[in-house]
């Protein structure tokens, strides 16, 4: 199949690995990976800040960027999120219906990656190899906006030699939120001490989710704290190999 | 020819407990110091929780529950007007009379006046939601009419001085042992040797309230429910108190929203199933009282209804919005929401905390008097997954936040800095050539990080992320840049 990758702008610019891991997975399976090379962002910061108007651009160039393409992917279950529940919205608020349409027909088209591979692929063994001690933190939007249920879990019981470790309150918000962690820097770190002793209790050696932002809050907090857990995209691990873990 | 009736106007200020002095982030910082709240809510909010999680599951038909009050309530704000007039025929054909408040201060003025022609100075209170909202034991003490609340939780809050943090359990925030110093240092005639046993608390309470009951000639009450086609109120309640209120008294004043209607008796079917479970975690709540208008051989011989608008009809003509008039003060979405859990309900300020506190309140004041709470929420959605007449919370507040973003455009001459950020962030990403740009312009940011491999201080308002969790140190070759030189460019 050929796969477009909607790479996120922040797995772009901050977390390439991310992406890498990716297009490296889905090509290890047997699929063609194009990546167009216009995209930029989806403008979810901007809608869910307030800034509708100044996302209206952001919504109008993703729907152009990747109208052509009959499946694309993302690495993110809050960036499909918003292409799938937001796209069509700003676009009518500012009046927009031909627009509004564009966005629904390409958010049709758009999954998330463990819902890409379990659904549109059918596969739940990947071939992965990963030998560490692992907990999954399904994230807010992975988990009520697109009701990925338990895809990403079945993924990894799949993958030979990962030892994974159930996290208590797995569903509770690790307080990111996107501008709320500035805004509302002392509540999101108060939900973040708690997620960050959910997993250290787990006594795993790695946190993974499907989402880089969740991840570069939890991880931000381990990292601080030095407590020697780290954080891996659900795409690292999936892409691991003997040989190449990540 | 037409008839201009004015635009429907928000609740106004200086009156009522729509408004806290300080914003949420400030309010939520001194909340999240004080160790016991944080301990009292984590308990009681998992405690709820866990209750409520078991008897929604033992539901085969909860969603379609959900949906049927989503459409009863929806359908009954599409003809509120028609509704409520029809309801007002009713209550006055079985000897009511029905006052129409347009806000808090007309609301106080009918109630107060109503006291004064009974020539009481006392009245018993059935715990209410409207009543807290316009501030009416404040007016009535104003008017020398001291107003009991007889609710046990309510009672505590009362005594304490204190405000209510909960929709529900209005002193969540108080433990056992607070509210046996509370009742020792407040309550008349209490027993010195009391413990914090919770029995012989509620033991005290219902001895103290037991003289209030028998001895008070006005009752004041909230809602629930109304059914037009009857003029029926209807209250839902665990401990009896209220129906002593409802019943004892010769004079019966209840105060009611005019979002409390359904329009037949059958569509009570549906809630009394879908707001206990989600609110006490029952599967019927222990007191449901109803009655419809004034006997002279039982129960309270005059009975008056005030219909209280206060800012409900602004929120009616917002298509978005108007999904807050559902609402049936569940708080559900309080007891899931990680915010709340954290902050408590004072940190909102408002008497109508949490997650439908953060899109209710704004809207009943307008957004510019409660700027900060749609923001506080990390749109998680475990609001919007518990909401009995599913309330889509998180859509709600990207709303409230567009407004507001919108408003403050319109009436500042200058845009904020984050604005300006917003708008440049927007213009850089919605070319491929300029984001390129960016990208490698902030890999400057790799001076930050050094040789550390993180980053821990970054320049305000980033600090407000660097004062509690590290940055990624931008790499050295971002995903695009990987992607040309292994690919040879975009497709």
């Amino acid at each position: 199949m050929r796969i477009a990758l909607f790479v996120t702008c922040l797995a772009d610019g901050l977390f390439p690995e991310v992406g890498k891991a990716t297009v490296t997975l889905l090509e290890r399976l047997g699929h063609e990976v194009v990546f167009p090379g216009k995209q930029t962002c989806c403008g979810q910061m901007h809608i869910n800040t307030g800034y509708q108007r100044d996302a209206l651009p952001l919504v109008r160039h993703h729907a152009e960027v990747f109208a052509p393409y009959d499946v694309n992917v993302a690495p993110s279950g809050s960036c499909v999120g918003s292409v799938r529940h937001q796209h069509a919205t700003v676009a009518r608020r500012y009046g927009d219906e031909r627009l509004a349409g564009q966005a629904e027909a390409v958010a049709a088209k758009t999954f998330e990656l463990s819902e890409l591979l379990v659904d549109v692929l059918g596969v739940e063994d990947v071939g992965a190899y990963f030998p560490h001690r692992v907990t999954y933190h399904p994230t807010c939007h992975s988990l009520r906006m697109l009701h990925v249920d338990d895809k990403p879990l079945r993924l990894l019981h799949n993958v030979r030699g990962l030892d994974l470790v159930e996290l208590a309150d797995a569903d509770q918000c690790c307080g990111f939120g996107g501008t709320f962690a500035v805004k509302n820097a002392d509540t999101s770190t108060a939900m973040l001490a708690d997620k960050m002793r959910n997993v250290l209790d787990t006594r795993a050696e790695v946190a993974t989710a499907g989402d880089s932002s969740c991840l570069m809050h939890i991880g931000g907090g381990l990292s601080r704290l030095r407590t020697g857990t780290r954080t891996l995209h659900l795409a690292e691990i999936l892409v691991s190999t003997e040989g190449s873990v990540a | 020819m037409s008839t201009f009736l004015g635009l429907p106007v928000h609740a106004p200020r200086g009156v009522g407990a729509l408004r806290g002095d300080e914003s949420f982030p400030a309010a939520a910082r001194t909340a999240l110091r004080d160790t016991q709240l944080r301990r009292n809510l984590a308990h009681a909010t998992a405690t709820i929780r866990a209750k409520r999680a078991s008897v929604v599951g033992e539901l085969d038909d909860w969603e379609e529950l959900r949906l049927a009050g989503e459409a009863i309530k929806t359908s009954t704000m599409a003809s509120l007007d028609e509704l409520l007039e029809q309801l007002e025929r009713a209550v006055s054909a079985r000897g009511g009379t029905v006052h129409w408040a347009r806000d808090a201060n007309e609301a106080n003025n009918i109630v107060t006046r109503l006291v004064q022609a009974t020539g009481e100075r006392e009245v018993v209170k059935v715990k209410s939601m409207a009543t807290q909202e316009i501030g009416l034991n404040e007016a009535l003490e104003a008017a020398g009419i001291a107003a009991y609340e007889t609710d046990l939780a309510e009672l505590i809050v009362q005594l304490g001085h204190d405000k209510p943090s909960h929709i529900l359990v209005p002193a969540i925030h108080r433990n056992r042992s607070e509210i046996r110093e509370i009742f020792l240092r407040e309550m008349a005639g209490v027993d010195p040797e009391l413990t914090d046993d919770p029995r012989r608390l509620a033991m005290a309470a219902r001895t103290y309230l037991r003289r209030k009951f028998l001895s008070a000639k006005v009752g004041i009450s909230g809602a629930n429910f109304a059914v037009a086609e009857t003029g029926t109120l209807v209250v839902l309640e665990s401990e009896g108190n209220g129906r002593m209120c409802l019943t004892l008294p010769e004079t019966l004043i209840t105060v009611m929203g005019i979002e409390k209607l359904v329009p037949t008796w059958t569509d009570l079917e549906v809630f009394l199933q879908l707001l206990p479970r989600s609110s006490t975690g029952e599967r019927m709540n222990p007191y449901t009282s109803a009655w419809t208008g004034a006997y002279d051989a039982d129960g309270p011989r005059d009975f008056h209804l005030v219909l209280l608008d206060n800012g409900r009809t602004a929120v009616l003509a917002d298509e978005v919005g108007r999904q807050v008039l559902n609402c049936i003060k569940c708080s559900a979405c309080l007891n899931v929401c990680p915010v709340y859990e954290r902050t408590g309900g004072h940190a909102y300020g408002s008497v109508y905390p949490g997650p439908i506190g953060a899109v209710l309140s704004p809207q009943l004041t307008g957004i510019e008097d409660n700027a900060s709470l749609p923001y506080a929420s990390t749109l998680c959605g475990a609001c919007f997954d518990v909401c009995p007449v599913r309330i889509d919370i998180p859509s709600i507040l990207v709303q409230l936040r567009a407004q507001h973003v919108e408003e403050q455009k319109a009436t500042h001459r200058r845009p904020t800095a984050e604005a300006v950020a917003m708008a440049a962030a927007s213009w850089t990403m919605s070319t491929p050539r300029r984001f390129a740009a960016a990208e490698k312009a902030s890999r400057g940011l790799r001076l930050l990080g050094g040789s550390k491999g993180r980053i821990s201080t970054l320049p305000p308002p980033l600090s407000g992320w660097s004062s509690s969790r590290d940055a990624p140190v931008p790499p050295k070759e971002t995903f695009r840049e990987w992607w040309a030189r292994t690919r040879g460019g975009g497709s």
